[in-house]
């Protein structure tokens, strides 16, 4: 009898173990793969230049038009969410802070809006750009994003000004600041280091979302000059060439989802690193 | 003093717009998908366009029943595939694993999720896709290209690794230390433990972290567009090329406007998937609330 409890623990202690590290080692395996078959196609070429003509037939040019489309994308995006995220989060923790009830449905719609697929999202963008006479436009795209981001943002902005404690408010009343002044001077600068944290977390779903940009942003072999032309995206070009019979043109996709990865990965670790520098007012 | 009062008016409208324009945000993207399905509506009955099987556009007709088919079975195979991993993980990093493996699995998770959608794509393309027709495929006597519901399922489960773990993990985490405790000194094994005490008492937050990494996997469309065939055809087994619903979405988008109703069509599959993950992802977050509560 002992002996069997010894045995079933034993062996569910080992095989949760595995399976931990199988998840580690899934991580290592997928950026391996992505940057051993990428990296021997990258070139200096491929980053500095825009598709000359027939790029997709395995011609010369760059991705340049893709890099761009995206930092122009998820940079406006993540500006337009920040515009709707800031005011609602703090709206939420400045004067709804007395209804617990109210403030927990917001944040559970919030939360459930998370979870919808940015393929919905994209499918709304269409339909709302067909309702404003909207071409596939970078506009569009960064609408679009910016409805998909802003939860995201408010969640995780939400997170950081729920810490600040209830004797801050008070005291800022108390020595005669309006609830503005409370919100955007005092509470601001306690949580602007977890604010930049959310801005980048953002980013970097903007960055690399495809389903919502597929129907909205359009795609174009040029660097776009204002917000109503088409714009292209990293995960698009990868998509479209992945697509494609040519060998090579299949290898430049491997290609740019080194360069998208490596972006990503930049994002994530300066999301960690960078809100040590504003830490200056924080109590 | 009056032009303060005047910038607060003004900043507190402001704030109370964006609130609420969040807040009607479900209700605009149900109204503005359902105003563009109705076309399609009117020209088929909706429990006729789910159960039917015959999709050919050009003939207006429009049947998303193998889509539903290829959705559910691309979801339930990696649901059974990612659930007990994730949760066995969870276990294991919370009750037994030294804290420093917790404090390096949080990047990883971190970065698992953070991981776009194509690239996962791209690498079951390169991985699981040659896995599948190489390896699987022979098992089982049939000779296919790899582009199949298992491969979709297989790169499923590892996207939805990140989400669900990091609930789960939450969901122990939340479990007091004392339950543990009093059970241990009872003379339980600490598996017994977890069996009997910590799996049950977190039931309602391991069954809403797997209803949210289901609800996750049901929308995911471009990783598993890129790897499940796409073929239109109710799949017969796992072997075979399916067409999820997102998938249908996000490869038509380019032909949708010459052909008639057929945007209207792929509007009213986006509502229909919009609707049932916003059930799905509603009640699992009620779940969460309401033991986070307790």
């Amino acid at each position: 009898m002992r002996n069997r409890k010894k045995t079933e623990e034993w062996f569910f202690r080992n095989l949760m173990s595995a399976v931990t590290y199988f998840i580690i080692l899934i991580l290592l395996l997928i950026i391996w793969v992505v940057f051993q078959k990428g990296i021997p196609a990258l070139s200096w070429e491929m980053v500095s230049q825009t598709p000359k003509g027939g790029f997709y037939f395995g011609k010369d040019g760059g991705l340049l038009n893709a890099i761009v489309g995206s930092l122009y994308l998820a940079s406006g995006a993540a500006s337009l969410a920040w515009l709707i995220s800031l005011p609602t989060a703090l709206f939420m923790n400045v004067y709804l802070v007395r209804y617990k009830k109210f403030l927990t449905g917001i944040r559970f719609l919030l939360d459930v809006l998370w979870g919808i697929p940015s393929i919905v999202y994209g499918a709304f963008g269409f339909a709302l750009m067909i309702f404003f006479n909207l071409q596939t436009s970078l506009l569009a795209g960064i609408i679009t994003v910016s409805l998909l981001i802003a939860p995201i943002m408010i969640r995780a902005m939400d997170e950081v000004l729920k810490t600040i404690p209830m004797g801050l408010l008070e005291t800022a009343y108390s020595l005669g600041s309006t609830r503005t002044e409370t919100a955007f001077v005092i509470f601001f600068r306690q949580a602007l280091p977890g604010f930049i944290t959310a801005f980048l977390l953002a980013f970097g779903r903007g960055i690399g979302d495809t389903a919502s940009v597929l129907f909205t942003a359009g795609f174009t072999d040029y660097i776009p000059e204002n917000l109503s032309q088409p714009a292209a995206t990293l995960p698009l070009s990868i998509f479209f060439q992945l697509g494609s019979p040519i060998p090579e043109v299949r290898e430049r996709a491997y290609a740019a989802a080194v360069i998208l990865t490596v972006l990503i990965l930049i994002i994530s670790l300066a999301a960690r690193l960078l809100p040590r520098n504003f830490k200056r007012n924080v109590i | 003093m009056i032009g303060r009062q005047l910038i607060d008016k003004l900043s507190s409208g402001w704030m109370l717009v964006c609130t609420s324009l969040l807040l009607l945000l479900p209700l605009a993207i149900g109204t503005g998908l359902l105003a563009k399905s109705i076309p399609v509506l009117e020209h088929q009955s909706f429990f006729s366009l789910l159960s039917s099987a015959q999709w050919s556009p050009m003939e207006e007709k429009f049947g998303f029943y193998p889509f539903i088919i290829s959705s559910v079975m691309v979801t339930v195979l990696s649901f059974a595939m990612a659930g007990p991993i994730c949760l066995l993980a969870a276990i294991y990093l919370t009750q037994y694993a030294r804290p420093v493996l917790l404090r390096i699995m949080h990047p990883v998770i971190d970065i698992l999720a953070g991981i776009p959608s194509v690239v996962y794509g791209v690498w079951g393309i390169l991985v699981i896709v040659p896995l599948v027709a190489d390896y699987i495929a022979p098992l089982a006597g049939s000779q296919l290209t790899g582009y199949s519901i298992l491969a979709g399922g297989i790169v499923l489960a590892v996207m939805c690794i990140p989400y669900m773990l990091n609930l789960l993990i939450e969901v122990f985490r939340n479990i007091p230390r004392e339950l543990n405790e009093a059970s241990l000194s009872l003379g339980a094994t600490r598996w017994e433990t977890i069996k009997f005490v910590l799996v049950r008492k977190g039931m309602t937050g391991i069954i809403s972290a797997f209803g949210l990494g289901i609800s996750k996997a049901l929308g995911e469309t471009i990783a598993v567009l890129m790897v499940v065939g796409n073929v239109v055809q109710v799949p017969g087994n796992l072997l075979e090329a399916g067409y999820p619903l997102p998938a249908l979405i996000a490869n038509n988008y380019g032909e949708m406007m010459s052909i008639p109703l057929y945007d209207s069509a792929l509007m009213l599959s986006a509502l229909v998937l919009f609707l049932i993950i916003f059930l799905f992802n509603s009640l699992s977050r009620y779940l969460i609330y309401k033991t986070e509560l307790t």
